[in-house]
């Protein structure tokens, strides 16, 4: 049993990250009906945005503190330190989301709005060629080799019983729920998450009572972007060597995740990453742990026969 | 169409044995990158037959060239020396015909689901598919090693342990799983693909896909894929013409797989990746979907273009990218989409 809530434990942390990278496939597909293939890579873009940006912030220094603080230190002054440091790994991450926001927004002015009028392949293919593009200029800028992503929040592990919850997961369900919590918010009760929904449910009708479907296009991909780099710093505190090509499988998944919950449905997809996340710890945790990625993906075929639009998705039926 | 076109056929398969006769009087290199050419053109046109002219969206082509890739090798190195005794280029043929038949049957594997399926969530099934035989293919050795182990141990299913274990044919079975799969690939498979085969069974690929799309037969197709609710309203089954479309395209994907396998002397499961299929989806979408002469042109430019590249060094793969949204920004609708093709084979918006 022990067993059992342990991986389901370390199932949810992963399926919150695949959650997070899932929403913007699945937002960008709700707005524009395309498949974004360039979104893993802007995870990736998140996770190097971390690494660049905690060197300007002295996360090294204050880990090396918090390591010397002895015993005898008052609490206060332990307090302080540790505040310092989220506060220091906070603004890594709310830098690295706005600067992967601006990154998307700029591909979807760049590569894909010329291409609006066009038919949906097109678009596919420019998303990969931006895909393409975003992995080789990352080998090119960042190096091809592994870097070691440095710890951003005070790394400890707490005994609960027999199960082991790192600091790092509880970063993940915290930052996952507030995350998910703001999305809720943007998307339920602000006026440009409603202007979302309805050029979701109808484009041209949400021109016509006078929504600027490209501002909203561009906030949906903007918002979509911060959340993956909000991934990608997740993922690389949990698998901490980062590179060009770390975007791929992870990316992969999520699009999975994505179609799994129902693609163009917010909550479908933090559902299916959650689910895909908890599937691929229990496999990890089994003897068939090489076959983690084809079990995976045969159970999602295996979803896919039954509910063919998705867990929350419904079928749309074919008008003629 | 008519007799022309079988002649076509045969004057194609002549002249690629005709050059390839004489291809050791050319240069090596070009020689090398036409073979690639030739792979290429299959792998497109196939696909071209399943994405272009049936219209369903699949991004699994490498998992079936792999299949391909694996059982044509596992007949020239393993089964075929097993009966004949010996290792000899006659088995080529056979063996890329036994490669195509499995990627065939892989292809009716993930046709018959894909009934129920459209759009995006076709693609993730086959997506999926392809994975998942890169998986198993990067496992192969450890799983055989695992029933072998099974066999030996105490209890339980003794009957089928013995068969495994005392029975010629399953042991000389799991013997071969073991060499033949696994993360490091394989190596050391007999250099057989030349130009004559590669460029014959292009010529074959791109007759079969033509004649079966402007046979009467072979109009459904492009009835499923132009509308799919009229299509079946006027008694087309397009259940039956989207498997078929499968299992035809898979089949040559698996003969791709096998030259590929033949040429390059070693494969490795991560070259079947989501990567390559999606090298091959460009291809297609970049010659224009449904348009077979204009897939053929582009197969060979990119493949060109990415030989070409070399000579950028670390720059290829950025300048390689960043060309092909250069040419979906300036021509979007194909590289090769002349006013004289087939207008209404433009995909749906």
């Amino acid at each position: 049993m022990a067993e059992f809530l342990q991986q389901l434990i370390n199932g949810l942390s992963l399926g919150a990250i695949y959650g997070l990278i899932a929403l913007g496939y699945t937002m960008v597909y709700g707005v524009l009906r395309f498949i974004n293939f360039a979104h893993s890579d802007v995870f990736m873009v998140g996770a190097f945005g971390g690494f660049y940006l905690s060197k300007l912030l002295p996360i090294q220094a204050l880990s090396a503190k918090v390591g010397g603080l002895a015993s005898g230190d008052s609490s206060a002054q332990r307090l302080s330190l540790l505040l310092q440091w989220l506060a220091c790994g906070i603004g890594t991450l709310l830098a690295s989301m706005i600067l992967c926001a601006v990154l998307g927004i700029l591909i979807e002015r760049l590569a894909y709005r010329p291409l609006r009028t066009r038919s949906k392949l097109t678009v596919l293919i420019t998303a990969i060629g931006v895909s393409l593009l975003l992995e080789n200029a990352g080998q090119f800028i960042f190096g091809p080799n592994p870097k070691r992503f440095p710890a951003l929040f005070p790394e400890t592990s707490y005994q609960l019983g027999r199960l082991v919850l790192s600091s790092n997961q509880i970063i993940v369900f915290v930052v996952t729920l507030v995350l998910l919590g703001a999305l809720q918010f943007i998307v339920q009760r602000t006026k440009i998450g409603t202007a979302m929904r309805a050029v979701s449910f109808n484009p041209q009708a949400a021109a016509l009572v006078g929504i600027n479907n490209d501002v909203v296009i561009s906030f949906t991909f903007g918002l979509g972007s911060a959340l993956a780099a909000a991934g990608g710093i997740l993922y690389s505190l949990n698998y901490p060597t980062i590179d060009p090509l770390m975007g791929i499988l992870p990316g992969l998944k999520a699009f999975v995740a994505a179609v799994l919950g129902g693609i163009g449905n917010i909550p479908g997809a933090a559902l299916g990453g959650l689910v895909l996340g908890v599937i691929e710890a229990f496999v990890n945790g089994s003897r068939f742990s090489t076959y983690t990625d084809a079990i995976a993906f045969g159970i999602l075929i295996l979803i896919l026969l039954f509910r063919p639009a998705g867990i929350l998705g419904r079928l749309q039926v074919e008008k003629v | 169409m008519g007799y022309r076109s079988h002649l076509i056929l045969v004057a194609a398969i002549l002249a690629s044995f005709v050059v390839s006769l004489y291809s050791q009087y050319l240069n090596p290199y070009y020689l090398d990158v036409a073979i690639n050419v030739g792979v290429n053109v299959i792998l497109a046109v196939s696909l071209n037959l399943i994405n272009g002219y049936t219209g369903q969206f699949s991004l699994g082509h490498a998992g079936f060239m792999s299949v391909g890739a694996y059982a044509s090798a596992a007949v020239t190195m393993f089964l075929g020396p097993r009966w004949l005794g010996e290792r000899t280029a006659l088995l080529f043929f056979p063996a890329l015909l036994v490669g195509g038949i499995v990627a065939a049957l892989a292809g009716l594997a993930v046709g018959v689901p894909s009934l129920r399926l459209n759009g995006d969530y076709l693609a993730i099934v086959t997506l999926g598919f392809g994975e998942i035989i890169r998986v198993i293919f990067r496992n192969t050795d450890q799983t055989a090693q695992a029933i072998k182990r099974w066999t030996t141990e105490p209890g339980g299913w003794v009957g089928l342990k013995n068969w495994l274990k005392d029975t010629g044919w399953t042991k000389a079975i799991l013997d071969d799983m073991e060499k033949l799969g696994g993360a490091l690939g394989l190596q050391g498979i007999p250099a057989y693909a030349n130009f004559f085969w590669t460029f014959g069974f292009a010529a074959v690929t791109i007759y079969v896909v033509t004649s079966l799309v402007n046979s009467t037969y072979g109009r459904s197709f492009i009835a499923t894929h132009d509308d799919e609710v009229a299509a079946s309203a006027m008694g087309v089954n397009t259940t039956k013409f989207k498997i078929i479309a499968f299992v035809v395209g898979a089949f040559f994907a698996g003969i791709a797989g096998g030259l590929y396998g033949h040429f390059k002397q070693s494969i490795d499961p991560r070259g079947f990746d989501f990567i390559k299929s999606i090298e091959i989806v460009v291809i297609v979408i970049l010659g224009g979907m449904g348009n077979n002469l204009g897939v053929i042109l582009s197969a060979i430019l990119l493949t060109v273009l990415l030989e070409k590249l070399r000579d950028f060094g670390d720059y290829r793969m950025m300048l390689y990218s960043f060309l092909i949204i250069v040419i979906m920004l300036a021509r979007p609708q194909g590289l090769f989409a002349w006013p004289l093709g087939r207008k209404d084979a433009a995909p749906k918006p």
